[in-house]
């Protein structure tokens, strides 16, 4: 009973299957990234044919594109040297082999009835019922930045909290070469409209696919361009600028949300006349912050004035 | 449904291959692709149970947990980079 409108669907997974296979099984790291890269825009492919642009615009720019970005620039730091293959025993080894095939028989097992169970009553009905009410008529963006927004405002302290890791294990890369003639054309167009792409991501994801990850995702990409063409600081300001750059995000909602508390709300609960605006608000915020945390992590850690910029007087002498 | 099933069966899949490769191999790079795989496999279970044909509206919660779940993945890979990076600088001392 094969149905043929199936067949671009189990292609798809297929091909989804055979890249994780190819990168995880690829004994060259480089290869194996690229292959993974590929994966990353497969998937976005799979997230458009299931009904979520959401995800498919983020998951090109974040998934494939920053994630691939990261990974190869840490292939430069000669990551990739480590030659030492797995020691498994045999035993070990057909262990594991019979370990995961039956775990994934078992998950398997579990999403076949999952599926094919009876509906219930899902949240679904209720934040479509709702969306009059959250400010946005994107529904992804009123479940990140309405309903769910504590959910929203733990993730923005996760990412603060990896770019403070950043900072302190890390020191900035050595940067590029200034770019050539022709990347430097590309540069020049690539880079605003970058910037105008995020900006309307940003604005459009109140009412269409769209929305803070995937602005900030963009406004990063920019400054990695930037940085491949070899100015080094890859947009990002110096300094205390820089630092309410990466706490902007986490702290306008933080703000936010008090203030309703103080207003006579509940932490997070929007007054229904200004939901939209604060929204917006918050993802603008929201945008800086995870664009400038992503292009730290590229750049790889703290600058060399990063620590001592307000130590300035404890070098000078003291006259005595 | 169909196709909600071959794609959770999928991810299903992406997982467990994720985490072979996680127990397999020794160094922390091809480990980390290995949980950015398994990472994968998650979200597209999550997606692919959001999924009711293309007639129905789908889901939106599961959407906003994946979006969520992709920047914090890659703020934990980042994370994970500059500790290896720092580890072998370590080594290299």
């Amino acid at each position: 009973m094969m149905n043929l409108t199936l067949l671009p669907d189990l292609l798809l997974a297929g091909m989804l299957i055979g890249l994780a296979w190819a990168a995880l099984s690829s004994d060259d790291l480089r290869r194996g990234v690229v292959l993974f890269i590929a994966f990353g825009l497969l998937l976005a492919i799979v997230w458009a044919r299931l009904l979520a642009p959401d995800l498919a615009l983020a998951e090109a720019a974040i998934g494939a594109g920053l994630s691939g970005a990261l990974l190869l620039v840490a292939l430069r730091d000669g990551s990739g040297g480590d030659k030492r293959a797995a020691k498994r025993s045999r035993l070990n080894r057909w262990l594991i082999d019979l370990f995961v095939l039956v775990m994934t028989c078992l998950i398997g097992w579990v999403l076949w009835l999952t599926i094919y169970a009876e509906p219930v009553e899902r949240l679904a009905q209720l934040a479509n019922a709702m969306l009059d009410r959250s400010g946005v008529s994107n529904p992804v963006t009123a479940v990140l930045l309405n309903y769910r927004a504590y959910d929203t405002l733990l993730e923005l302290v996760v990412v603060l909290a990896a770019v403070l890791g950043v900072l302190v294990v890390g020191r900035e890369r050595r940067g590029y070469r200034e770019a050539g003639p022709v990347f430097y054309g590309l540069v020049h167009w690539l880079v605003p409209l970058l910037i105008v792409t995020a900006g309307y991501l940003l604005w459009v994801g109140a009412h269409a696919p769209g929305g803070a990850f995937q602005a900030g995702a963009t406004l990063a990409a920019a400054g990695i361009v930037l940085r491949l063409a070899g100015y080094d600081a890859a947009g990002l300001p110096d300094g205390r600028l820089l630092r309410w750059l990466l706490v902007a995000g986490t702290g306008v909602f933080l703000l936010l949300g008090l203030g309703m508390n103080v207003s006579g709300g509940r932490f997070l609960q929007y007054p229904e006349a200004w939901s939209g605006s604060l929204i917006l608000v918050i993802e603008v915020a929201a945008t800086a912050s995870i664009a400038a945390a992503l292009v730290l992590a590229y750049r790889g850690g703290r600058t060399d004035g990063w620590l001592f910029m307000d130590n300035k007087d404890k070098s000078r002498e003291v006259s005595s | 449904m169909t196709q909600a099933l071959i794609y959770a069966l999928t991810g299903a899949v992406l997982f467990m291959l994720g985490v072979r490769a996680t127990l397999l191999r020794e160094s922390l790079l091809p480990r980390l692709l290995a949980l950015n795989i398994c990472g994968a496999g998650v979200f597209l279970i999550f997606v692919s149970l959001a999924y009711r044909g293309d007639s129905l509206p789908v889901d939106p919660v599961p959407h906003a947990l994946v979006l969520t779940g992709l920047v914090v993945a890659i703020s934990a890979t980042a994370l994970a980079l500059a500790l290896n990076r720092r580890l072998r600088e370590m080594a290299d001392e």
